[in-house]
């Protein structure tokens, strides 16, 4: 079965709406595209289009949270992370007011849009904001479990989402859990860390360096912020080197995320696969081979790491 | 609904009791803009004392008008009303910008009772008060939501995305006001960047638009009635006012618009307000 992130926020929005009569949903004229038409079908009257205007979404959001609502705010990453930053800031952040944001078609995966639409940078923008959560689900069973999670945590929520269809990794006995990364597969040789698309690149990376012999651990680290601290450090301890993988920017993201707490804590050898610059027009697999988001730079990586170590 | 002379002459008198604890308080801190604190005062003391239905003793309580200082560096006179409402103690506004108080520097929605949102970066109270009116006619209440904001700073974007808004939501719950003292850091808004014709610029968006002396305690009152009346579409007040108002040294000068009193100032000003 597959199904992209995107799809999957937009049915389970519009099942915790069932639930959840608290439960409102903006949008700002990409309900179609953001899958939050669904849950615009099923509950008119909680469902507010803000038109292009990112800012007054997040601030109506905002406006929405303070009398008790939860608002799920929805656009393109690109868009929300980027546009209203100031907003996300100021009315989300800083007052910790009760805002999610569902942010859709992240990273190069947005495809024949180009770089324009290719929101890479967004982790960073959101991960320096205090009292702000990012979640990057791997798949659409994570993703509703995220969903449902985001709304029974108190506080603002960055939901990091992608427009390509992906296979299910997780079934529905899967517990999430805000903050709290996941093993998939175990080993002893090093530490995959990953989030969103590239935790099945990860999966593939890992099947290969079997075949050669290395035994390589699989984290899905769908939680980028607040990071699981303590699985980093015993993977750091247990397999004595990382490789973390994510479609954004090197800079910023997972992987600093993750350098940060091993540096800190239990320095080993790291290596960091991500973007380093702007994207183009392509199709999403084409562009993510052009641009390393691969199994086979996981594997490359991999084996650097490996030589570092000590 | 007309307001008797008493009325008027003790909400004036109350004007002139939030004016001096706004001198005070930017006197004590150092910093601070007076400006457009002194500006709003009237109007300010209008909602807070006459038309506003709130709670001191129960800051949160649900069906509470709602008020959004947008332009959120004239916070003191905020707290000044909300020490007088009793929100907290007026010797509290003494803290003011001092490290440690729950009186920041730009108002913080979680630090101060009575602050319905934190603001300071411009341009973004009206979509929060869009917010708030959504959410009363989801829960069928009837509270209103007032939002004041600086005539400067509707050169924000955000400002013209959310009134396009709350006319397409059809939000007459919603009340704006602008105070309109004509200044802004840089110089006159005419100078700055002409922000005329404002009325034309309201009604073409959508509201209805109630033009007023923001320094007239009964035409405040009025126009804050009418506004309820309206129906079918949000009601912004332009309020003419005059920055500084209050104190003959500071009227209609720029450079108070961010810069305390000198502790000599300070004392002047008081004397004036007495």
């Amino acid at each position: 079965m597959e199904i992209a992130t995107r799809d999957a926020y937009g049915k389970a929005l519009a099942k915790l709406g069932e639930i959840n009569p608290d439960v409102v949903v903006l949008d700002a004229d990409l309900s179609k595209s953001t899958k939050t038409i669904e849950f615009a079908r099923k509950f008119p009257e909680r469902f507010f289009n803000l038109g292009v205007a990112e800012a007054n979404m997040i601030g109506t959001a905002a406006g929405l949270a303070t009398c008790g609502k939860i608002p799920f705010a929805s656009t393109f990453a690109v868009f929300a992370a980027g546009r209203a930053y100031d907003q996300i800031r100021m009315c989300v952040c800083y007052p910790r007011t009760n805002v999610k944001i569902g942010a859709t078609h992240a990273g190069l995966s947005v495809g024949e849009d180009g770089a324009s639409h290719q929101g890479n940078e967004d982790i960073a923008l959101m991960r320096a904001l205090p009292n702000m959560t990012v979640i990057v689900p791997a798949d659409g069973i994570e993703t509703e479990k995220a969903v449902f999670a985001s709304a029974e945590f108190t506080g603002p929520v960055y939901l990091r989402l992608g427009r390509p269809k992906l296979p299910v990794i997780f079934d529905q006995t899967y517990k999430f859990e805000i903050g709290r990364g996941v093993q998939l597969r175990d080993g002893e040789d090093l530490t995959i860390i990953a989030c969103g698309l590239m935790v099945h690149e990860a999966l593939k990376a890992s099947a290969e360096l079997e075949k050669e012999g290395v035994k390589a651990r699989v984290i899905n680290m769908s939680t980028v912020k607040p990071v699981d601290e303590k699985l980093i450090i015993k993977c750091a301890r247990e397999t004595g080197a990382i490789v973390t993988a994510e479609e954004h920017m090197v800079t910023g993201g997972l992987g600093d995320a993750v350098a940060e707490v091993a540096g800190s804590n239990y320095p080993v050898p790291l290596k960091r696969i991500g973007l380093t610059g702007f994207g183009e027009s392509g199709s999403p697999d084409e562009l993510l081979e052009k641009y390393g988001l691969t199994a086979k730079s996981i594997v490359k990586a991999s084996k650097e790491a490996m030589r570092l170590k000590r | 609904m007309s307001y008797s002379e008493n009325k008027i002459r003790e909400l004036e008198e109350k004007a002139k009791i939030i004016r001096r604890h706004i001198i005070k308080m930017l006197t004590i801190a150092g910093s601070g803009h007076p400006g457009g604190s002194l500006s709003a005062a009237d109007i300010m003391t209008c909602l807070y004392f006459s038309k506003m239905r709130h709670n001191p003793k129960d800051p949160k309580w649900q069906d509470r008008d709602r008020f959004i200082m947008s332009k959120g560096h004239a916070c003191p006179v905020v707290y000044a009303c909300l020490a007088e409402s009793g929100y907290f103690p007026v010797d509290e506004l003494w803290t003011l910008r001092k490290i440690g108080s729950r009186l920041q520097g730009h108002p913080d929605m979680v630090k101060t009772p009575g602050v319905e949102m934190s603001t300071g970066s411009l341009g973004q109270g009206l979509a929060v008060g869009n917010g708030m009116a959504l959410a009363a006619r989801l829960d069928r209440k009837n509270y209103r939501v007032y939002v004041m904001l600086g005539d400067g700073e509707i050169e924000e974007g955000e400002v013209w995305e959310a009134a396009m808004a709350a006319a397409h939501y059809k939000l007459d719950n919603v009340c704006a006001i602008l105070d309109h003292n004509g200044l802004q850091i840089d110089g006159p808004n005419k100078e700055v960047m002409n922000p005329e014709p404002l009325e034309e610029k309201w009604r073409a968006f959508g509201w209805n638009v109630i033009n007023i002396d923001g320094h007239n305690i009964g035409e405040i009152l009025r126009a804050l009635d009418e506004a309820e009346t309206v129906k079918g579409k949000p009601t912004i007040i332009i309020a003419k006012t005059i920055k500084g108002k209050g104190v003959s040294f500071m009227e209609n000068v720029v450079d108070f618009h961010g810069k305390a009193p000198t502790p000599e100032e300070g004392e002047r000003a008081l004397k004036e307000l007495e």
